[in-house]
Formats: structure tokens, sequence, C-alpha cells
């Protein structure tokens, strides 16, 4: 059996239904074998695109998601992806094409060191240099990507691995990985003690991360917060880990976090993180971060404990089994007047998100958003603004509905990314919540959006602005320069270019009857949504502690 | 570089194609310094043996042993403890010696580190010598004022004393 059809026969046998595709020169052999095939592959319009696709389908299906680019350009187009998805450990393999052997080194027409550009910014890689290879490496790298703390595996393929015929029978594979064995329990003395002090705290507070998600572990969050009566704060990874409609559920920390949540977090005297890994944007000043607190930290990669923040019980194991543990010792801690304070100060605080105001303001455009959806709806965002007043004002209810670009914060994710969403849940409704700057980094994928007849919303806040850099600009340097747009496309018009519904929305009411109609009929929609330029997002400045928010912008000058 | 932060670590890798870029890289990526590394094959096929000295504040030295133990062809990281560890060294130093009397000076001090004389010419010793890091440079201070022409040291490698291993 030819490399290219072992390759086929391993996909499919750990579990492959869906690749998202860009073919070339030495990839040949491959396609042959695919067209024989019954694996479906998505044919996307750039390779970065195929990465973030297949990020999106592990991120909202929690299988792992799987691209296929050609060698050279195909791979480098790949790698961003790939970045993006080991910061953000999610599960993808990524198969890329490569010079055949003996010529690897030569420089030859498409060829690049794939294994040694994706080295740093993949968990693993691996070249398999002859098809029995090829069957020991896809095995592992599957195993790789989805256990421990997930992230993506390259395989790198060179041409003639693909083309040898070999009897496969005549190898023996070695299935052994001797360097790779995660923890998943926690040790049980560590969690002895982090219950103690659990026990004995007067102003417990939860936060948690992307991990609680990965490790399909929001049940047991749920039933270790409701046992305690602890509140849940999360990370914008840990969005949808917890319901944010929940009584305990806080919302989101951090540079652009809920004000009253930073506060309860730098008012705790425990801190239980659960599959987090204080990234900066999370923790703003990292010396100021929870002053008052005896943080518990549980996560499954020992290398995050103790990281960026000074941990006083540190618990190296899976979100899931750990949280299972803590429900069967934790003794309910008197949390009644923190919890109770907590959620006083949190509905004293509201934020305001109705505004009858032209042009739209975007509290009002995800206030219209949340009336149109339900709690299954899937999002996607990009990166910048659109994201962020996503992440403080949209209320997830559910884990794996809320998908979006956190530690690499890709511009581009958002659109590709909901593909892939799409056809991991293709009953679902996905929205892909993007500004128009990351939309015009990746609008060729409407073309593969409508060549699949893929229902998608596309809600393009557009203010003709970088918003996010532009907000930086505005608050904290002399310029605001080079992040206007002065002259974008008309995206409706755009949107028809690639047959696909456009509308414009201009006014409070019409952004939720769009979207309620798109959802109706499951057809493609992008929405040019003008909002208010000016509008600014809720900063921790940087260098601050997390309480100490800006939230009045009347000092800061209009654009002009 | 402070010298009471610096650490020798011992390394177990599995012994395949890229594993020294991916230890190298890492160093690289999260700023980590290297100060010296040696590689070489260990008693067990397959598996090779890499000890690197670097130096950094606990923090640092944490980090880096748990980023190394991530690598999924690293198999073992260990930190050599001074006080219960072998390092040793070799280095080999060309030295300018025009004259007898400075030839017979230099093979006075080389025997005195126990060191060899490996080539002479009319103008030049070349010694050999393996040992502690801290003689090795003991005696290339020594020699300096006679002028060195050339050096060339290996990395540092180092053994458990005793009865432990790694």
């Amino acid at each position: 059996m030819k490399g290219s059809q072992l390759l086929i026969n391993k996909l499919k046998e750990n579990g492959v239904k869906t690749i998202f595709g860009y073919p070339g020169g030495v990839l040949l052999p491959f396609y042959d074998a695919l067209y024989e095939s019954d694996l479906e592959h998505i044919l996307v319009r750039h390779e970065q695109a195929a990465a973030h696709a297949a990020d999106g389908y592990a991120r909202a299906s929690g299988k792992v998601g799987v691209c296929l680019a050609t060698s050279g350009p195909g791979a480098t187009n790949v790698t961003t992806g790939v970045a993006t998805a080991h910061m953000d450990s999610s599960p993808i393999v990524v198969l890329t094409g490569q010079v055949p052997t003996k010529a690897i080194g030569t420089d030859m027409f498409q060829e690049v060191d794939t294994i040694g550009i994706t080295m740093p910014i993949s968990k693993h890689n691996y070249q398999p240099r002859s098809p029995d290879k090829i069957v020991e490496y896809i095995d592992k790298a599957f195993y790789i990507a989805s256990t421990g703390r997930p992230g993506p595996v390259v395989v790198d393929l060179p041409r003639n691995a693909l083309e040898e015929d070999i009897n496969i029978e005549d190898y023996e594979i070695n299935t052994e990985i001797p360097g790779y064995k995660p923890t998943r329990k926690g040790n049980i003395k560590q969690i002895k003690k982090a219950i103690e002090v659990i026990n004995n705290s007067q102003k417990p507070l939860i936060l948690a991360g992307g991990g609680v998600i990965l490790a399909n572990a929001s049940e047991e969050l749920l039933k270790f917060a409701t046992l305690t009566n602890i509140p849940v704060c999360t990370t914008l990874m840990g969005k949808g880990s917890i319901s944010e409609e929940h009584p305990l559920g806080l919302g989101m920390i951090g540079m652009h976090g809920i004000e009253t949540t930073n506060i309860a977090l730098t008012e705790c005297d425990c801190l239980i993180a659960i599959g987090c890994r204080f990234s900066d944007r999370s923790t703003s000043n990292g010396e100021l971060f929870a002053p008052n607190a005896t943080i518990i930290q549980i996560d499954v990669d020992p290398a995050e404990i103790g990281k960026t923040i000074n941990i006083n019980i540190p618990i190296v194991g899976d979100a899931k089994a750990t949280l299972e543990e803590f429900i069967n010792q934790v003794e309910s801690p008197d949390t009644t007047n923190w919890t109770s304070h907590i959620s006083q100060i949190i509905q004293e605080n509201q934020p305001t998100i109705s505004y009858d105001t032209v042009p739209l303001k975007p509290q009002q455009c995800i206030k219209e958003i949340m009336e149109a959806v339900t709690e299954d709806t899937i999002i996607t965002t990009d990166v910048g603004q659109n994201q962020m007043w996503m992440a403080h004002y949209y209320k997830t209810r559910k884990p794996r509905t809320f998908i979006s670009s956190g530690g690499l914060g890709t511009m581009g994710f958002g659109l590709p990314a909901a593909i892939g969403a799409q056809f991991a849940k293709p009953d679902e409704n996905v929205l892909s919540i993007v500004g128009d700057g990351g939309f015009q980094m990746v609008l060729q994928e409407l073309a593969t959006i409508k060549e699949h007849d893929l229902p998608i919303v596309t809600c393009v806040l557009n203010n003709d602005y970088l918003g996010m850099v532009a907000q930086l600009q505005r608050l904290f340097n002399d310029h605001v320069y080079q992040t206007k747009f002065y002259d974008n496309p008309d995206f409706v018009q755009l949107a028809k270019a690639y047959k696909i519904r456009g509308e414009v929305v201009e006014k409070p009411g019409e952004l939720r009857e769009t979207i309620q109609e798109a959802l109706k009929t499951r057809e493609a929609t992008v929405i040019d949504i003008r909002i208010d330029a000016n509008e600014l997002l809720p900063i921790v400045p940087p260098g601050s502690a997390l309480d100490k928010m800006k939230t009045s912008f009347d000092d800061v000058e209009d654009l002009q | 570089m402070n010298q009471t932060n610096k650490h020798t670590i011992s390394i177990l890798v599995e012994n395949r194609t890229g594993v020294l870029q991916r230890i190298a890289g890492l160093f690289t990526r999260r700023d980590f310094n290297i100060d010296n590394i040696s590689v070489g094959k260990t008693a067990e096929p397959g598996i090779s043996r890499i000890t690197i000295t670097t130096y950094g504040n606990n923090r640092t030295l944490e980090q880096i042993m748990k980023q190394l133990n991530k690598l999924i062809e690293v198999l073992k990281v260990r930190e050599m403890k001074p006080e219960t560890t072998l390092r040793r060294q070799l280095a080999l130093l060309k030295i300018h010696a025009p004259t007898e009397q400075n030839k017979s000076e230099i093979i006075q001090y080389t025997d005195i580190f126990r060191g060899h004389i490996i080539d002479v010419t009319p103008k030049t010793i070349t010694i050999e010598i393996s040992g502690k890091p801290d003689n090795i440079n003991a005696l290339i201070e020594l020699l300096r004022p006679y002028g060195i022409k050339e050096i060339a040291k290996t990395g540092i490698t180092a053994i458990t004393r005793g009865q432990n291993t790694l």
C-alpha cells in the first residue's frame, strides 16, 4: 500500500472526517488517494484559513482538527494558524507537504524547513521519511495533540513517503513515546492542602481558564461552585466554562474585563485558579495580582505553574479529575457574606448596554446579538475591539460556544474559525463577530462559505478603524496614525461579489432583525454594522493593578 | 554573570534528528542562556546525554527544567548539584613558545596540572588538559603571559558521585 493510502487510513482510524486543505505539487499523490476515499476535503482559499478552520473545528467539537498545506509557501502560510493553536492549546494536526527526502537541503522548488520553522510554535512535529513512519507518526501526532495540555502537532510529509508502496505487515510499528507522560490526577497531598485553605477561607474565588473547557470540566466546575457557593470569574479562554447568566458566574477578568470582577479578584483571600496560565492580559501587573489571596493553581502543564505569578499551592493535574476530587473532599466554607457582597456590587454596577443612538454603540450591537441567538449558538470573534466588546458584554452560557484567538491575538481568525466550527456542528447557528480590519485579512474565505452553503452570519463591527490600536493611541500615545481605513470597500457589494447576502445595519433594532432573519433562513450573510468609532473599551492601563480600571473617557478627545 | 547562579543540567534524550535544535531553540525562545553544552551517546542505544551549563535564578532554573521536560524527545532532566557532581572538561591549548626556556617552563606547568604535551613545533607547544573547569582555567591563566595562540574547549560533562545514576 502506498504511503498516501496508509495516511488516509490512519486519519480515518483517528476519527477524521473533514480536512481543511489546499493542494500543491508535492501533495499530488495524497490528493490521488484522497479522491478514492470518503474523507471530506474542504478547499479553502488560503492556507492560514485551513489552520484556523481546523482550530475552530477542534474548539467547537473537542475533537482534533486537521488541516493540510503544501510545501514551501503552503507551510509558511499555515504557521500563523499553528502558532495560534499553540498559544490557545487547541488540538490540531497539521499536515504539510515536503520535497522528496533526497532533495531536502538542496533548495528545491517550494522547499522550506517546515520542521525548523514550526519547532517553537507547535507541541511537537514529525517528518516521516517512509510510509511505515507515516503510520507510526500519525497515531502519535493525534495522541500528543489531544492529550495532556493539547496543542498542534505538525507532520511534514516528504513526497516520496507518500508515493512509496510497502507491505505494512512487514514492519514493526513503534507505538511508544517514552518521553511523554502527561499527568492527569493531581497529587492527593496537594489537594488536601488546597481543600484546607478553601475550607478556612472567607472570600474564596474561582478563576476558570481555557483548561476547564479543554478538559470538558464545566459540569464539575458548576457542581463545585454551587456546592461551595464560591463565585467564578474566567479568563478570555475560560468564557463559557460557566454560564455568565448564573448568579455565581462573574464574567471575565483582565485588561478589558468586568470592573467589578477585577475588584472581586483583588479582594479575594483564596484564589482557586483552574486551567489558566495567568497571561499578562488577564493579570495586568502580575506583582499586584490578587494581593490578598492564597493562590491555588491547578494545571495539567507543570511549566505553567509559577511561570508568571507566585503560587502557594500548585496542583499538577487535569481540571476534570482534580475538580472531581475537590467535590469529594470540600466542606462548604462559609461564603455567604462574601458571595452576596460580590453579587451586590455586580448588580449595582451593571454596564449600560442599551443605547438608542446612531451611529450604533457597540454595546447596543452586542445586546442585539444576544437577543437574536440562543445559548447553543456558536460565536467566533476576531481580534481587537470586536473581540473585547464581545468578551466584555456578551453573556456566554455554554462551553465551546465562544471561540476566540486569545494568546496569539491573531487578526483574521474569526471567519475561518467559524467555517471550522460550522463543519464541526453543522446543525448549530454560527456567528462570526469581526472588525473591518480582521475581516479584510481573510475575506477570501467567503468563497469557501459560498461553495459549501454554510449559513454563517458574519457581523462586521465596522468603524473604519483598527479600533483597538486606535484606542491605545488615543489613550496613551501622541497620534492616531495608520489606524484609520480612509476608503473601506462596500462590504455589501463585496459579499454580493461572492454571491452572499449582504446587509447594512445602521439603526438600533436592525441588527437583531437581520441576524434573526439570517438564522431563520439559514443563509450565509455578511452584515456591515456601522458603529461609533469613538466608543472606547474599559481598560486597565498597562502596568496598573487590575482594580485600577479606566471606565470613564471624558478626558479623551474624539476622533477627527 | 553571577557564578553562584550557575547550574549544570543533565538531559537524557532520544537520539533523533533535530533534538539538539529543539533544546537549543527552547533556550533561545525562552531567553535562557547556554554557557556551554556537551553531547554524547550513552550506554543505551538510541539515547544521548546532553550536559548544559546555564545561569539564572531559581525561578529561571525551574522553568528551564520544566520546559525541557515538555519536549517529547526529552526522557529525563536533572539539575546536577555541585556537591554531588563530578564535572569535567577537555581543552586543547596552543601556546607561543619560541625559546627552549619557554618550552621547559610550559612543560613543567603542564605536568603540575596533569596535562599532556601533544604537539611541539619550533615556535609552539600544544597541550591537552582535562579536568575540573577551574583547573583548566588556572592553567590557561598561568600560560597567558607566554601568548596563547589558540584554545579549543569542549563543553562540560558531568556525572553523579557515588552509586546514584541519572
